[in-house]
């Protein structure tokens, strides 16, 4: 699945990408050690593939961007933050099935 | 049902026993579709128990280690070379009393089952168990973790209790002393079950203490863990354990919940192969790995038992005149 409509958030970038966005946007803290994040990486991507225009997936590398998984309190990940109008909005712990993240993301 | 295609091999669960099964099937022509299960951050997912692991320095190979994901990555882009059919799905119902077996995914009251196959290679595998307390399903994403690796990061400087006493739980306290202020182990027992490596390697590490004889019985705080209501059985003293994370490594139970009825079990639910063969009780179902053995349980094991399990099914295959 390819990633193309996935956007690359970095400490710098993230409150101007999640401020101006007109459609929720979801976070996805990852790290390339864990292993579930690695798993639900390509259905974050199917997501992002089919609901473009309807919810923005974005995704963060926390061991190169300390200071929002900090912001947040994040103490697991995989993390999805659920931005609506630049408020967070929700909070979803641990890898999930594509079904349970469609319902979680309210779509 | 008639529109369906029987497939000739159906496995269930992607660990190493799983994708083992599905290289050497793929590899024999067979056209093996594997139900590698669904994401979470248990070792119920797809790639198993190795998912939640960090460094594998016993697996035959890999002089210098693998990481627990990259091994299992591996496993699976082998199984897809060979043509290996993947669906990221859950089995949720099978019928294995007549055939060609029957496996349902999604609705399991379904009336059509989603799959139909001539044999079927069950590799689901063991779940972790969870201490079933007060407060740690709360606090699970706020300092009570089910994956080291995933979340050692997040304990830099904390103080941490890892719970249990089998190599799994020494090897999360030696990964998860790299980060944590202090790691301490505890223990229902007053002995390890771990093996000798394990427990020499934790005894020198000065960030690593123990508790004896001791259980949990509450997970502390708000929004975030801020210690532990622990009981000590010998004398039956609660105190509270000031620590901000919590591992749980008390091992696993074999995920055979699907089998109940179809296939024979032993007491502790385990599956019952006839040794040295993969057969189950049911003449066409084979099955490999964690979910029939609770003696070894080794990634290198299951693997094997894998192995085995395939060429079982291929020789059955042919004896049915099945499977070209």
């Amino acid at each position: 699945m390819s990633e193309d409509n996935v956007i690359t958030l970095t400490d710098a970038t993230f409150d101007e990408v999640v401020n101006a966005s007109d459609v929720p946007v979801v976070v996805d803290l990852w790290a390339e050690w864990c292993g579930p994040c690695k798993m639900i990486a390509p259905t974050l991507a199917e997501i992002a593939t089919e609901q473009v225009g309807v919810i923005k997936i974005a995704k963060l590398n926390i061991d190169e961007n300390p200071q929002i998984p900090q912001r947040y309190g994040v103490m697991s990940i995989p993390t999805l933050l659920v931005f609506r109008n630049g408020e967070l909005d929700k909070r979803v712990v641990g890898a999930k099935p594509k079904g349970a993240l469609i319902e979680e993301f309210g779509l | 049902m008639s529109d369906l295609d029987v497939r000739n091999v159906v496995i269930i669960g992607s660990g190493p026993a799983g994708l083992t099964a599905a290289i050497y099937t793929a590899r024999a022509n067979l056209r093996p579709l594997i139900l590698e299960g669904e994401p979470s951050s248990t070792s119920d997912q797809p790639g198993g128990q190795l998912m939640l692991t960090t460094e594998v320095e016993n697996f035959p190979g890999f002089p210098d280690g693998i990481m627990g994901p990259d091994l299992m990555m591996n496993f699976r882009a082998q199984a897809e070379r060979f043509g290996t059919e993947i669906e990221t799905v859950k089995a949720s119902k099978v019928d294995f009393s007549e055939r060609p077996f029957k496996i349902w995914v999604g609705n399991p009251d379904a009336p059509e089952p989603t799959y139909l196959a001539h044999s079927v290679i069950v590799s689901t595998g063991a779940t972790a168990l969870m201490l079933d307390v007060p407060g740690e399903a709360r606090l699970l994403g706020h300092g009570v973790s089910t994956c080291a690796t995933c979340d050692g990061f997040f304990f830099r400087e904390h103080d941490i209790a890892v719970i249990g006493g089998g190599d799994s739980a020494l090897e999360e306290a030696s990964f998860l002393s790299r980060f944590a202020k202090s790691v301490t182990i505890v223990h229902r027992r007053d002995e390890l079950r771990a093996s000798k490596i394990m427990i020499d390697r934790a005894s020198q590490n000065p960030k690593i203490s123990f508790l004896w004889n001791t259980v949990v019985e509450e997970a502390l705080g708000d929004q975030t863990l801020a210690g532990l209501r622990i009981r000590n059985t010998q004398t039956d003293v609660v105190s509270e354990l000031p620590v901000t994370g919590m591992f749980v490594a008390i091992g696993h139970r074999p995920a055979t919940d699907l089998f109940a009825g179809q296939l024979a079990l032993k007491d502790n639910g385990y599956l019952i192969t006839e040794a040295p063969s993969a057969r189950t009780s049911v003449p066409g179902v084979f099955a490999c790995g964690d979910v029939q053995d609770d003696v070894y349980r080794q990634a290198i094991t299951a693997a094997g038992s894998g192995c085995t399990a395939a060429l079982d099914a291929e020789r059955w295959l042919e004896a049915e005149g099945l499977g070209h």
